[in-house]
């Protein structure tokens, strides 16, 4: 009993302590993963507080992004023309989904609308994989795989490069949705369409921008995963992945899905390097949703979200 | 319908409340049964049997067992699979300790092992509600995967945790294991599923079903009339883990014959959920009619560009076949989100006054 | 239509305030409802009326006070609980199960009274089918007494608003209540609507012998149907007696004509 309570509660520990440039390694590494987790969770918590649609297609539609984007540098079009092709297939994208799904499913009930994210999502996988064929595909954007070492620590140079594009992209975001006209219009379409309509937002302008600046924000982090391990298919299980990172941060918080994120990143990296032999290791595919469920049930709203009230 | 309603007057509460009001209804429904139960071991051929109408009848009933918790109860869950894996690492745990246990037996124990399971996995609904409970769902799916892949203890220690099904008899016929015939493991899903659906349909249409309908619609008006949350929504996880549980079971025992944790991955539980959304939530008729759908699209795409002439790579095939069954679910969630069950309700009521359109 | 005042009231409110945060949405309020008596809550907007009747049905606890059902104190209890004590009620938008029938929606308010074997329910045999259309049988009696009988298998959205209405009314009936909370019972009808329900809440009062507290704006219906009258502004009570003394308190008029407040 007490080797047992050693293994779990001491031993993880000291080993942390005793190599901590490899900890601070582990670390970057939890973070560098939780960045990618929160933007694709940011495409998310987008199209949420735009249209209260929660898209379970965003990550096929990072990989889309990807995939698109692999495809045209393969055939060689230089990359600058490359990314704006591929922002332009990602709006009409962003057209295409709205016209056809959304629309008319406009009064649905939200499960409703999940469901028919799912199958949007099936259909996007097929296509892609259809057009762009099934391997794997590598994808270079001109910046080295290669590490350095500060203080003791590998650093790896595109991860660093990942991490800092999407704290860059946060903070635009943020900006945005705060500051400027549209942003406070997107928050009204969130918060009640009927009424939003009323005072004479156009909701369907307002769901095109805010689907195609996913759409930008999925060719990010698309690019940025793709970059770092190859363009493949279980990419688009990454979206199960951001759901807890929604859990924690809330469906509908920028600043929350980056929080999210990270906690979702460190912790699965940690727990998998320090307790994961503890059982035979592969911690990561049930901890993140583990944490989720134990977050919900102390706080069934998310560390960001509000509670609601319920007005009989 | 060839006959009306006409002239059939229900004197009785008992008639109208009946599952087949109309007299010839209920004709129809046993002759389909007795022929569904004579016909395939004699007509149908292996083929049939194996890839189509065994899985159909497994699939239904996990569908039930999903529709229960879903579409009556209202709780989203995501973790089908996660339960069916229960159902079946521990019918192989149960039948591996004691052979000499009938194997209908082990099934039901291993249903309840699984709703325990379920019991446990559901007390996070009172609190979580809504996309939330649907994510708390799949913290149970993604472990019990884990667990059984991990904990060798549970394949009794076979790689990957591969469990295969040893033969076991029924009456003195093999049912289960590599010398069943697909007759014998046929005959023995039907009797399972349709006895689990008649329980399933009296269970909805009575005082369980009610409440499950009222927490779904309004908790807040069902807790005014007197139903309380908690108990009836862990009854309904209960009920719908054993289903789905049995079904787990027979899908290894009686149709796959041996399986990984693989094959009960999320991939499954999106497959039930399909069923039971295309089918129609809160309807035991739309799980059969979902699960048919889910089994019979991919042999038709298999087979459909071969009788025209095509030869289509496994490949793309396959993409296609991705494409169609989203573009199908988006199509039905906007032409008639309540499903096939309702598409064939209005069907009837059409066919009641034709042919005159109104 | 007034009757002495009994030993023992129904239900007794005793100095309850509920509060959300800062705001006292019911301040000390303390009354008593006799059995069989018709009770009218009246006050302006946002008086508290509302809350008060939440409290009342467990949705709300109190900060402070006392209730009490049949001489039990049920302050604390959740609202599964306090309908298992015989108290019914409707809500002011009406919170019927849209998806279900008419019948369904009565039925369902039935379940209360359901005891239920499960084994037997599974195989809808013997005793569990016999109470089933034991009860169905009751709710046709409730479906009678409300002139209902044509909308049975109608959708509950699907009717407009005042049958939606009287719907609610059915599906609190069907528990058998000792107590019915009605929350303006009246609201959106028209003159023969309305009519139609005082007809239905004094027959439920007179026949079930039903004891009725309900919210009501319409002072004709409060004047005609209630035995006594309690008046709630700002969170708190300001007036309580019969009818015809009500009308001319000279603290009510104030507050309905919006005298200055301090």
């Amino acid at each position: 009993m007490t080797d047992l309570l050693y293994l779990v509660a001491v031993a993880p520990f000291t080993d942390m302590a005793g190599s901590p440039a490899f900890l601070v390694e582990v670390l970057l590494g939890g973070v560098f993963a939780g960045l990618m987790y929160s933007l694709v969770a940011l495409g998310f918590v987008l199209i949420f507080k735009a249209s209260g649609v929660f898209n379970f297609a965003q990550g096929v539609m990072v990989l889309f992004a990807a995939l698109t984007l692999v495809g045209l540098l393969e055939r060689g079009v230089p990359v600058v023309v490359a990314l704006a092709l591929t922002t332009a297939v990602m709006v009409a994208l962003a057209f295409a989904i709205e016209r056809l799904v959304l629309r008319p499913l406009v009064n649905q009930e939200h499960i409703i609308l999940f469901m028919a994210t799912i199958g949007l999502n099936f259909f996007l996988e097929g296509f892609g994989e259809m057009v762009w064929g099934a391997n794997v595909k590598r994808l270079d954007i001109g910046i080295p795989d290669r590490s350095f070492i500060v203080r003791g620590v590998q650093i790896n140079q595109l991860e660093l490069t990942a991490a800092l594009t999407a704290a860059v992209l946060v903070t635009v975001l943020a900006l945005f949705f705060q500051k400027t006209r549209i942003g406070r219009a997107l928050r009204a379409v969130a918060d009640d369409h009927e009424a939003a309509l009323s005072i004479g937002i156009p909701l369907k302008t307002i769901w095109v921008v805010v689907w195609s600046v996913a759409g930008v924000v999925a060719i990010v982090a698309g690019v940025m995963w793709g970059a770092k391990s190859g363009v493949q298919f279980s990419l688009s299980l990454i979206a199960l992945k951001a759901l807890p990172v929604l859990i924690l941060g809330g469906f509908e918080s920028v600043p929350g899905a980056i929080v999210g994120g990270l906690i979702i990143g460190v912790g699965e990296k940690v727990g998998e390097v320090y307790w994961g032999p503890l059982v035979g290791g592969a911690i990561e595919n049930w901890f993140a949703y583990v944490l989720a469920l134990a977050f919900l049930l102390a706080r069934p709203q998310g560390l960001f979200g509000e509670k609601i009230i319920e007005r009989v | 319908m060839i006959y009306r309603e006409a002239g059939q007057f229900k004197t009785s509460y008992a008639s109208d409340q009946a599952i087949f009001p109309i007299a010839q209804d209920r004709a129809v429904v046993l002759l389909a049964l007795a022929a569904a139960f004579v016909g395939p071991p004699l007509l149908a051929t292996e083929y049939w049997l194996q890839a189509i109408l065994i899985p159909l009848l497994i699939y239904s009933l996990a569908a039930i067992g999903l529709n229960l918790l879903t579409g009556y109860a209202g709780q989203l869950s995501l973790g089908t699979g996660g339960f069916m894996a229960v159902g079946a690492y521990a019918a192989f745990k149960l039948t591996t300790a004691f052979p000499q246990v009938s194997i209908v037996l082990v099934f039901l124990l291993s249903g309840l092992v699984a709703a325990g399971v379920g019991l446990v996995f559901g007390i996070p609904s009172l609190r979580i509600k809504g996309f939330y409970l649907a994510v708390a769902t799949l913290a149970s799916q993604f472990f019990l995967v884990w667990l059984f892949n991990k904990v060798a203890w549970f394949s009794n220690y076979a790689s990957s945790g591969t469990i295969t099904a040893p033969d076991r008899a029924v009456l003195g016929v093999t049912v289960t294991g590599p010398s069943a015939t697909a007759s014998a493991r046929y005959l023995t899903a039907l009797a399972l599923v349709t006895v689990f659906a008649l329980v399933a349909k009296n269970l909805v249409r009575g005082r369980v079903g009610r409440s499950w309908m009222a927490i779904r619609d309004r908790d807040i008006a069902a807790e005014i009339i007197g139903v309380r949350p908690l108990r009836t929504k862990l009854l309904a996880f209960g009920i719908s883990s054993f289903y789905c549980g049995v079904a787990g079971a027979e899908l290894v025992f009686l149709y796959l014959g041996s399986a990984e944790t693989q094959a009960f991955d999320i991939g499954l539980s999106f497959l039930i959920l399909f069923m039971v959304i295309i089918g129609g939530r809160g309807s035991i008729l739309g799980s059969v009619l979902g699960a048919v759908f889910i089994v019979l699209v991919p042999i038709f795409l298999t087979n459909a560009p071969h009788a025209l002439g095509l030869r289509l790579p496994v490949a793309l095939q396959k993409q296609i076949e991705l494409m169609v069954f989203g573009g199908l679910i988006v199509f039905f969630l906007i032409v008639e989100p309540r499903g096939l069950a309702r598409l064939w309700q209005i069907t009837k009521e059409k066919l009641r006054l034709w042919p005159f359109p109104h | 239509m007034s009757q002495p005042a009994p030993a023992r009231p129904l239900l007794e409110v005793d100095g309850v305030s509920v509060r959300f945060g800062a705001l006292v949405a019911v301040n000390r309020v303390s009354l008593a409802i006799a059995p069989g008596e018709i009770l009218a809550i009246i006050g302006p907007n946002g008086a508290g009326k509302t809350t008060l009747l939440n409290a009342i049905s467990g949705f709300y606890h109190p900060y402070e006070g006392r209730i009490a059902f049949d001489s039990t104190d049920r302050t604390m209890l959740s609202p599964p609980d306090v309908a298992a004590l015989g108290i019914a009620r409707t809500f002011q938008n009406v919170a019927l199960f849209k998806g279900m029938t008419v019948l369904d929606n009565i039925m369902t308010g039935r379940l209360l009274k359901m005891r239920g074997n499960f084994l037997l329910e599974a195989l809808y045999w013997g005793p569990a089918r016999r109470q089933e259309l034991e009860h169905r049988a009751f709710v046709e009696r409730i479906i009678d007494f409300l002139e209902i009988q044509a909308i049975r298998k109608t959708p509950a959205g699907r009717l407009p608003y005042g049958l939606q209405k009287r719907v609610e009314l059915a599906r609190a009936l069907a528990a058998e209540p000792k107590l019915l909370l009605l929350d303006e019972p009246m609201a959106g009808m028209n003159v023969e609507e309305k009519e139609d329900m005082c007809r239905f809440v004094l027959d439920t009062n007179q026949e079930f012998g039903t004891t009725i507290a309900l919210i009501e704006h319409d002072m004709g219906v409060v004047m005609d149907i209630s035995d006594r009258v309690v008046v709630l502004d700002y969170g708190r009570k300001i007036a309580d007696g019969a009818p015809e003394h009500i009308r001319k308190d000279q603290a009510v008029l104030d507050a309905y004509l919006g005298v200055a407040h301090d």
